[in-house]
């Protein structure tokens, strides 16, 4: 499953959206991510997510990297994990919010980093585009995880 | 169970109408006020440029570059020593959009 979410990792990597221009993604990894979150549980899918971040960070990315990626990874976990303990939402509603999540740490991450609070105002945009991004791979993984391999399974890794 | 609920669909749209609301806000507060291009380095000033003045600067940062052009009351980047481009393919520099290279830790803003 890690292996999975690093080759997600990498395609993004290799194959920026074409509105890619301002650093957007559409979190492919993430549908791995969401997937644990609903077929195994919640220590495999962090662990996972956090083996991921730092792989991903050593094969293609530098130090700065890193820390986005860990903080939004951390943050937009988390925020999954709270989304779905309330049973009110979907695994949509749940990649929505994670994705969202994921961009407001890293716009926090970039407004530290750099002590410019006018990064900030980049925001708005990145609510929107995080809520696009986040709807789109909610509805690639629902279908994956009504697939029969996953009905019954709690302790696939 | 796994099928999409309808608060997943408010959800999308409250998010989105928030961001709509929060850029008209940030719109009137912030546009078209900044006329001096800041430009920081691992979080402190490098630079700060007018404008009006059509100028060149070769941004030397963390042990690569980053070329800020100035023309016609306009600032973007037009090459840079690393390999995503990001801030190149940004474009033009305005009030809400940043041009941020997390590579170089380089932020150019409009103030």
């Amino acid at each position: 499953m890690t292996a999975l979410a690093i080759i997600f990792g990498y395609i993004e990597h290799l194959i920026p959206l074409p509105i890619g221009a301002y650093g957007i993604k559409l979190g492919l990894a993430n549908i791995v991510v969401l997937i644990m979150l609903y077929s195994v549980n919640l220590y495999g899918a962090f662990s996972v997510n956090i083996v991921r971040i730092i792989l991903c960070a050593l094969l293609f990315g530098s130090f700065t990297s890193f820390w986005y990626s860990l903080i939004g990874g951390i943050l937009s976990f988390f925020v999954m994990v709270l989304i779905k303990r309330t049973n009110r939402f979907s695994p949509l509603g749940v990649s929505i919010c994670g994705a969202v999540a994921h961009n407001v740490g890293q716009t926090a991450v970039a407004v530290i980093l750099m002590n410019e609070f006018r990064i900030a105002l980049y925001l708005p945009i990145l609510l929107i585009v995080g809520a696009i991004t986040g709807a789109l791979i909610g509805i690639i993984s629902i279908p994956i995880l009504k697939a029969p391999i996953f009905k019954n399974t709690k302790k696939v890794e | 169970m796994k099928a999409i609920k309808k608060s997943d669909i408010i959800l999308l749209i409250c998010i989105i109408l928030a961001g709509a609301i929060l850029l008209c806000i940030f719109s009137a507060i912030f546009l078209k006020k900044g006329q001096t291009v800041v430009v920081k380095v691992n979080g402190e000033e490098y630079a700060r440029l007018p404008l009006k003045k059509d100028t060149e600067l070769l941004i030397e940062a963390n042990g690569g570059t980053n070329l800020l052009i100035i023309r016609d009351g306009k600032a973007w980047v037009e090459s840079a020593s690393c390999p995503k481009q990001i801030c190149v393919a940004d474009g033009e520099l305005s009030e809400l959009d940043p041009i941020v290279c997390n590579h170089h830790s380089v932020s150019i803003t409009l103030e």
